[in-house]
């Protein structure tokens, strides 16, 4: 079971997993659009996100735009990197 | 677990497709401006019989003639749109998709290009009186949009762009019956490639 070892806790739930995939494809990708893709509340997103953020996978950028705060996403190097080994291991797993 | 990863695996593969293709193209949406393509193909060669005009000799029009092709023209253009917007909306609402998104804003800069460089053209042709060869331009166009929107939505509006480019050169080269060339691209094919994707992403 020493494979199972190798995944990254940080993907272990399905909304990060989500964020992670949209931004692989993406380059911003805003709060509201992402919170429509993933199908989730304001503050499950807020939360997952700001803990992928902890882990520098993903830039949060906030600005105005006229008086409406928007947030929105991007993918790091780090996080393409963290990404792409967590879906090499998720395949190698499921070929044994 | 490996049922877990399997379903991480699809998950992750949805997310992508959604987030970055236009799943909500609607098959109906094809057969519908299909059907009103080759409507309009008919009534546009009825026209021209009713004046007697062949445009592989005939450079000089009376306006009553060109006023009854614009009508025409504008009003399918009208209705075709229409049916594209209605059945695509139905789809993404039986789908749950957003249909505002900064895909379909993509995909809609990336089908305009072509179009309204296509657009300009044909004002072109018209101007010095070259209505044999405005058929075939806008096959030709409408073909080049289909190709580029490609990596936006289902990849198989490629092949109808293609065919459509094939269609709009080969009618360039037989100027008289660009018309017939038109009703089997923006009429015949369409209504084929609708039912084809209608069958194939229900």
């Amino acid at each position: 079971m020493s494979l199972i070892s190798g995944l990254n806790k940080e993907f272990e739930s399905r909304v990060r997993l989500g964020i992670m995939s949209v931004l692989m494809v993406n380059e911003w990708v805003d709060f509201t659009e992402m919170k429509n893709l993933l199908q989730v509340t304001d503050g499950n997103l807020a939360s997952h996100s700001t803990a992928l953020e902890k882990h520098e996978y993903i830039e949060i950028k906030k600005e105005f735009v006229g008086k409406k705060p928007r947030t929105s996403y991007k993918i790091t190097e780090v996080g393409k990197l963290a990404f792409q080994q967590h879906l090499a291991f998720l395949e190698k797993i499921m070929r044994q | 677990m490996n049922q877990k990863i399997s379903d991480d695996l699809a998950h992750i593969r949805s997310m992508m497709e959604r987030s970055s293709r236009f799943l909500s193209l609607s098959g109906l949406s094809g057969v519908g401006a299909g059907i009103v393509g080759l409507v309009t193909g008919i009534l546009a060669i009825a026209i021209l019989k009713k004046y007697q005009i062949d445009f592989s000799t005939d450079y000089v029009f009376n306006e009553k003639f060109v006023f009854e092709l614009f009508v025409l023209g504008a009003s399918a253009l009208l209705l075709a749109i229409f049916c594209g917007c209605y059945f695509t909306v139905r789809k993404s609402k039986k789908l749950g998709l957003q249909i505002w998104t900064a895909t379909t804003k993509k995909i809609l800069v990336q089908l305009a290009i072509p179009l309204v460089v296509g657009g300009v053209f044909v004002l072109a042709l018209l101007q010095y009186n070259l209505y044999g060869l405005v058929a075939g331009t806008t096959l030709i166009f409408y073909g080049l949009a289909l190709v580029n929107a490609e990596k936006y939505t289902y990849s198989d509006i490629k092949y109808l762009g293609l065919l459509e480019i094939i269609l709009g050169c080969l009618s360039l080269f037989f100027i008289g019956k660009g018309l017939i060339f038109w009703t089997i691209g923006f009429g015949v094919l369409h209504i084929v490639y609708g039912v084809i994707l209608h069958r194939k992403y229900k």
